[in-house]
């Protein structure tokens, strides 16, 4: 006696919140079953093992039909085929379009193309993450890319209306976005101690001041883009480390202001020029793309390296951060104050967030 | 009487690109009635659509209204080939017809492909305009009502219950015609379900005239269904209940009809359908007809059991005079009717007097081939033209198919006869075709009915005091019909439990829903019989008779087993008895459900005593006596689960005659029997009422060991297959309507009886336990309506359809509440004649035309709403209520004023409820429809009934494999099945389809080929509902002036 067909079909739409997980975490149906036997759920109910591969099959078989409509949520929205509660509705996008901590670290900041779907294998084989969560993953990060790439407006207000994610999730995939756009480096062995969330965050400030709708969001500008113009006129800040002059007198500012309020004052009197100069050739060399794409490298590299290895407090960074970029305005002969502000606003928002160990 | 049909095309969506070259779609909409078609423009490159078009407008007359289904086409525009098709809408345009349904269909249908299943939605706008008076109902079948609901609709009123329609239509199968040779399976498919779609209008429309001839207005519990008998053709055929109903004018009032008596009562005139060549009858034993006819119209008749209560006899007294009185009248309205059937499951109040027991019969027929293709029949002075598309069908044909009928509803009747009883309820027909070989099938339950709903009002008086007499003995259903001196079959007879004065059976099987006012103790549960046999592969008439030698030997196991899952159960009735019996090459299968009660005014079961052949060998005394055991602590354990613990009557409270000696005694033993302790039960086991088992081969053993196998549903799961679950009446909102199918290959062709049995008991045991794994999330619920369909698509195949709500309830309350009735029915036994007194003369007075409880309990429901508290507690006070309402009366007289007052002051119209059905899901643009099998909608009102729903598809694909193979096709198709119903009912404006049912679900497949193919066919009504908690917040101040009687009704209180 073998079972030919064995459906069920529900007037409402019947969504199992386990076997979704194990769905989306890419496990076969077999291995799903044998995961659900093992969470104990045959003494709880006292189903049988067959019960609950017919379960399984079910709902894997819904959850596939329901794929379809998740990759363009609006269309589970208004589609009549399944009668699923709101509720449920958003619990599947937003399920559907979660990613793991660990995947998402790894496609950071590369070009969302067939090559890099090449190499979700290993990326499957590094992570412990299921191929074909993987796959689904990297093709919710495409498919995202895809359809607001071109949108004017808000990243986050796109990708929200198109996809119906929450807020959380939606500021996340702008990251995504964001990063894949400009193609950030982020898989050097450096930068390996940072999270999802330190680059998020960063890509939320550069989005928000760095990129053209920053300046007039009326305008037909792009989120995803970095200000070109303002890149260019970055330029101008090496004056700052080029002129020996200014470089003294902010360094002098600086130290008078933090004299006695720094534990670590001593080091950083002593690395000012060193640091100063990171910073600021940083910025002037983002006129070019390959900088750019380093731009967390060098970040690490100039000012969050040097910093920890002498061991200074977050407060101290915090400290210095502040007043390296407030004196600037005392700087008679600096002419670029708006610019400065418009930059180092920012990236004292990075680095403070990149500042740990 | 001509009408103008008028069709706007708003919008499409969601199509699918059918350019691959832009991605885009070139989308038009043809819009078809008749003969008419008119297009809208071509949308160029969009897959979503503003048509916008003009309204379309037919002229047509009602007839093609009634028959004609709307048809809707969405293409892609070609410049350079023929245009493709994306894909149909098929409406039915019915409830636009009559007066009280629905004004509008808008909305967003599926379109539907028969090969790719939906493509997209598009948005319709359909009215229609009559050109005449609103009188027309008078001369139409259009302003007929049809309700596929089993009992009177919640907002009518039966004026008159007029009795039996059917009719049948038949015509040649586009699938076997010689062009499908040549045309592609889309056009073929598609031209099956427009000629289905056709033919179920015609036949609708015909059963309306006949239900017009009978001065009815409408049919209840109408159930079409179809044979698909292959190469001999299509039968399309329906029966039902004419009714004269009348609407209430407040929605969701829920007077019990017979409480009013109607002024307008005629004499119903009765309608003999067309009458027919042959109608003889073969009542027992088997019979084999011979002779010419069987070349052409083999048919053997089967003989047929009563299902009635099967004791050692023991005759009693004599019947009351009232009952001859009653049978004397009653036969005077039925007896002019050639078949007093009635396809209700559930009646008024007063309408059923007494029950006798399940009729059926069934007859094994050939089907024959169409001799003479050519010939082209005008079918009387019916509209044929329209069926000559597929001309070639036999003219007899029908003719034929009528008179099978008609001889087996003759059979049906003189059992009913048999039994004493003069008509027939909760009857229903059904057929199962295997190649040439049909086997008709038709059930009821023999019943005695108070002759007022059926005819004239002229003894209306005398009547009433009678009715008084009778009606508040809600045992009263149970009392035998038939003469004790001269029963049918033996029986085993008691007095009543529960008014000891009439006699009742020890066992009692209807068709029917347990009656609302019937006493029950402790719950009820689903009791299957299945049952499988191997038959020889043969031909022909060979075939038949080996079916019909069958055939006796099935109904008498398949009655055996339910009999003793019912004695094992610890209960007494069975209710919603439907024996199913599935025919296929080389087997056949029976399947019989039920849902197993324990009647308070029946005696308590004996149990089950197995006695062996063989008592020498001591080994075996051993085994026997362990089953004994075994099955002794089934009954126990089964009485505890199902919480039926009888109360103790002693005789003094009762005051019944005095019994003969013999019956006294036995009426002591029953009470020993129904003490609690297991170890007297089984000594109570006389050997007299004692259900024995022989076991005196293999085969005995295995029936005993699959008595035990089967597993109660885990804790918090109850299932029944009738509209309600005795003994639990707390019912919470949530409900979930579902579908399950499952297909199993038996492995080897050579298989035994046994082992085919168990593979049959596993496939449904199996399903059920997957039901109830499934839905564990709802516990505590309950699986109401369970509907098995067994058939045998292939040789090896065995196909099993469930359909089933699963409603939650409120398990505290449900302990009260069986607690309440367990005192319920012992304060009814001593104080039982006071309140008879007491009630009727206190509505007399009032001339409140109401029955007296349901009055009580919604005043005490507004009372509790008023003082604020929230509907949710409110539900769970309804047990105090129960008890507190009879002693209510003075309260509520005055509360019924106020509440009418209220009314006045602010009316709540229909049409605000007509607003509110918006589900309270805002943010979804997809409004909510929920489906049920069942009647009604926990928690919830019904007001307004908008149609019938009765749609037909066909699914086919030619890439199994690629669409998930079987299970991915099917699962695909009935979810798309669900869609299109709840489509059609939003477009109507309706929020829910109540009266669900699945009635077909053919599948096919070739996996060889990739291919499979499915039809389904469903109907139900669509309806508008209003949360019960809505409706208080709508109208705060008057929380019940909707669910008051009405409001004429409620001004003659005042």
């Amino acid at each position: 006696m073998t079972s030919e067909l064995d459906i069920f079909v529900g007037n409402t739409t019947l969504i199992d919140e386990d076997v979704y997980r194990l769905w989306l975490d890419g496990y076969s149906v077999t291995d799903a079953v044998a995961l659900r036997v093992r969470s104990g759920i045959l003494e709880q109910t006292g189903a049988t093992a067959a019960v609950l591969q017919s379960d399984t099959m079910d709902h894997y078989r819904t959850f596939h039909m329901l794929e379809r409509l998740l990759h363009a949520p609006p269309k589970l929205l208004h589609q009549l085929i399944f009668q699923i509660p709101p509720s449920r509705q958003a619990l599947l996008i937003e399920r559907y379009y979660a990613f793991d901590e660990a995947f998402v670290r790894e496609v950071l900041g590369k070009k969302l193309s067939k090559g890099t779907k090449k190499d979700l294998d290993d990326i499957s084989t590094k992570t412990g993450i299921t191929l074909k969560s993987c796959r689904r993953q990297f093709d919710n990060f495409k498919r995202v890319f895809k359809v607001v790439e071109e949108m004017r407006g808000s990243l986050v207000d796109n990708i929200q209306q198109h996809f119906l994610l929450s807020d959380r999730l939606a500021r996340d995939y702008a990251a995504i976005v964001f990063f894949a756009n400009n193609r950030f480096e982020t898989g050097k062995k450096k930068l390996q101690y940072l999270s999802f969330g330190d680059f998020a965050f960063c890509a939320e400030l550069m989005i928000q001041n760095w990129t053209l709708g920053a300046v007039d969001s009326q305008m037909d500008d792009m989120d995803m883009d970095l200000d070109k113009e303002f890149l260019q006129d970055l330029k101008e800040l090496k004056v700052l480390v080029a002129d020996k002059d200014l470089l003294d007198l902010h360094k002098s500012l600086v130290c008078t202001a933090l004299r006695g309020k720094l534990g670590v004052f001593s080091e950083m009197e002593a690395n000012f020029k060193n640091l100063s100069r990171g910073l600021v050739n940083v910025a002037a060399k983002l006129t070019h793309n390959k900088d750019v794409r380093d731009l967390f490298v060098d970040l690490v590299e100039k000012f969050v390296e040097p910093c920890r290895s002498d061991h200074w407090p977050l407060s101290d960074v915090r400290f210095f951060l502040s007043q390296y970029a407030a004196s600037v305005h005392s700087l008679d002969g600096f002419r670029h104050q708006t610019l400065w502000d418009r930059y180092m606003g920012t990236l004292r928002g990075c680095l403070l967030r990149l500042y740990h160990d | 009487m001509p009408g103008k049909l008028k069709v706007k095309i708003v919008a499409g969506r969601h199509l699918p690109v059918m350019d691959r070259a832009s991605d885009l779609t070139d989308a038009f909409v043809e819009v078809k009635f008749g003969n008419t078609t008119f297009k809208t423009d071509v949308y160029l490159k969009s897959l979503n659509p503003q048509w916008n078009s003009e309204w379309f407008k037919f002229e047509v007359d009602d007839e093609d209204l009634q028959d004609e289904p709307l048809q809707i086409t969405v293409l892609d525009h070609d410049t350079y080939s023929a245009n493709d098709a994306i894909g149909k809408v098929y409406i039915d345009i019915d409830p636009l017809l009559y007066s009280e349904a629905a004004t509008v269909i808008s909305g967003w249908f599926p379109i539907y492909d028969t090969i790719h299943g939906i493509r997209g939605e598009i948005n319709v706008v359909v009215k229609v305009d009559l050109f005449n008076d609103l009188n027309r109902f008078r001369q139409s079948s259009c302003g007929v009502k049809f309700f596929c609901t089993t009992s009177i609709p919640k907002c009518y009123r039966a004026v008159i219950i007029h009795g039996f329609v059917e009719e049948l239509v038949v015509n040649e199968d586009p699938e076997y015609q010689w062009i499908d040779r040549i045309r592609t399976p889309r056009a073929s498919n598609e031209a099956r379900q427009r000629l289905i779609s056709l033919m179920s209008g015609e036949l609708q429309r015909k059963i309306g005239l006949k239900v017009l001839e009978m001065r009815g207005n409408a049919v209840v519990g109408y159930l079409q269904c179809f044979d698909l008998e292959g190469e001999s053709g299509l039968v399309v055929r329906a029966i039902g209940t004419a009714c004269t109903l009348d609407k209430l004018s407040s929605p969701a009032a829920f007077l019990p009809a017979c409480n009013s008596p109607s002024k307008e009562m005629k004499e119903s005139p009765l309608v003999h359908p067309p009458s027919h060549g042959c109608r003889s009858t073969h009542n027992s034993p088997i019979h084999t007809a011979t002779g010419s006819r069987l070349t052409q119209n083999f048919s053997v008749s089967v003989p047929t059991l009563i299902y009635t209560g099967m004791g050692s006899g023991s005759a009693g007294k004599e019947g009351g005079p009232f009952k001859a009185l009653l049978r004397q009248q009653t036969q005077s309205a039925l007896e002019q009717r050639e078949f007093p059937f009635f396809t209700l499951t559930a009646f008024p109040p007063g309408f059923l007097v007494h029950v006798g027991g399940v009729v059926s019969a069934r007859s094994v027929k050939l089907l024959d081939r169409i001799h003479n293709p050519a010939f082209v029949g005008i079918m009387g002075n019916t509209r044929s033209y329209k069926l000559l598309d597929w001309n070639s069908f036999n003219s007899d044909e029908p003719e034929t198919r009528d008179a099978w009928w008609a001889e087996i509803r003759q059979e049906i009747k003189s059992h009913a006869k048999a039994l004493g009883c003069h008509a027939v309820v909760g009857y229903s027909e059904s057929t199962s075709i295997c190649e040439e070989v049909c086997i008709l099938s038709a059930s009821g339950t023999a019943a005695v009915l108070n002759p007022r709903f059926l005819q004239d009002g002229t003894v209306e008086g005398c009547l009433e005091q009678r009715l008084e007499e009778n009606l508040p003995t809600r045992c009263g259903f149970c009392h035998i019909p038939y003469d004790e001196l001269n029963m049918p079959f033996p029986a085993h007879l008691t007095y009543c439990y529960n008014c000891r004065k009439q006699k009742v059976p020890d066992v009692l099987f209807t068709t029917i829903d347990l009656p609302t006012d019937a006493t029950v103790i402790g719950k009820g549960c689903l009791i299957q019989a299945r049952l499988c046999r191997l038959k020889k592969k043969a031909q022909a008439e060979a075939n038949a008779t080996a079916i019909s030698n069958l055939l006796p030997f099935m109904e008498y196991e398949v009655h055996t087993q339910l009999m003793n899952k019912l004695k094992l159960k610890g209960m007494n009735a069975l209710f919603g008895l439907r024996i199913q019996i599935t025919v296929g090459e080389n087997m056949l299968m029976g399947l019989a459900s039920a849902t197993g009660v324990y009647l308070a005014a029946l005696p308590t079961p004996g149990g089950i005593q197995i006695a062996g052949k063989t008592p020498n060998d001591g080994s075996y005394e051993q085994h026997i006596s362990h089953m004994q055991k075994k099955i002794n602590d089934t009954i126990a354990k089964n009485k505890e689960l199902y919480e039926i613990n009888p109360p103790e009557i002693s005789e003094e409270i009762i005051g019944s005659p005095i019994p003969e000696p013999r019956q006294r005694s036995r009426l002591l033993r029953s009470q020993s029997e129904s003490s609690d302790e297991v170890t007297e039960l089984d000594l109570s086991h006389g050997k007299k009422d004692a259900f024995v088992l022989e076991i005196d081969d293999t085969d005995a053993m295995e029936d005993v060991h699959s008595l035990l196998t089967d597993v109660p549903p885990p804790s918090g799961f109850y299932s029944c297959n009738t509209e309600i679950m005795p003994g639990i009446n707390n019912w919470t909102s949530e409900i979930q309507m579902f579908t399950s199918v499952r297909v199993i290959r038996l492995s080897s062709l050579n298989l035994t009886n046994q082992a085919l049995n168990k593979n049959f008991n596993d496939l449904c045991e199996n399903l059920l336990k997957s039901l109830y794994f499934k839905l564990r999330s709802m516990i505590p619920c309950c699986l109401c309506h369970v509907n098995f369909t067994v058939s045998l698509p292939e040789d090896e195949l065995i196909q099993v359809t469930v359909t089933a709500v699963a409603i939650t309830f409120d398990k505290n309350q449900a302990l009260q509440t069986t607690k309440t009735h367990v005192e319920k029915s012992l304060q009814r036994a001593s104080t039982d004649n006071e309140e008879l007194l007491q009630f009727p003369l206190e509505l007399c007075s009032d001339s409140l035309p109401s029955h007296p409880l349901p009055p009580a309990k919604e005043h005490l429901e507004s009372a509790s709403s008023n003082s604020g508290i929230p509907a949710a507690q409110r539900d769970r006070c309804s047990s105090w209520i129960e008890l507190i309402k009879l002693k209510a009366q003075t309260i509520r007289r005055g509360s019924i004023k106020t509440t009418v007052t209220v009314e006045k002051a602010s009316p709540v119209g229909d049409g605000n409820f007509r607003n509110r059905p918006a589900p309270p899901c805002a943010n979804s643009t997809v409004g909510v429809v929920k489906m049920t099998p069942l009647s009604f909608i926990p928690g919830a009102k019904i007001t307004k009934y908008l149609g019938i729903i009765n749609m037909f598809f066909i699914r086919e694909t030619t890439s199994l494999r690629e669409e998930g193979g079987v299970s991915g096709f099917l699962h695909a198709f009935i979810a798309e099945v669900f869609a299109m119903v709840r489509a059609h009912v939003a477009a109507l404006g309706g929020n829910a389809v109540v009266s669900y049912i699945m009635k077909q679900c053919v599948f096919m497949e070739n996996p060889n080929k990739n291919q499979a193919q499915c039809l389904i066919n469903v109907s139900g009504d669509a309806v508008v509902f209003v949360r019960e908690s809505d409706l208080e917040v709508v109208s705060t101040q008057q929380p019940t002036a909707n669910c008051q009687s009405s409001g004429t009704e409620g001004e003659v209180t005042t």
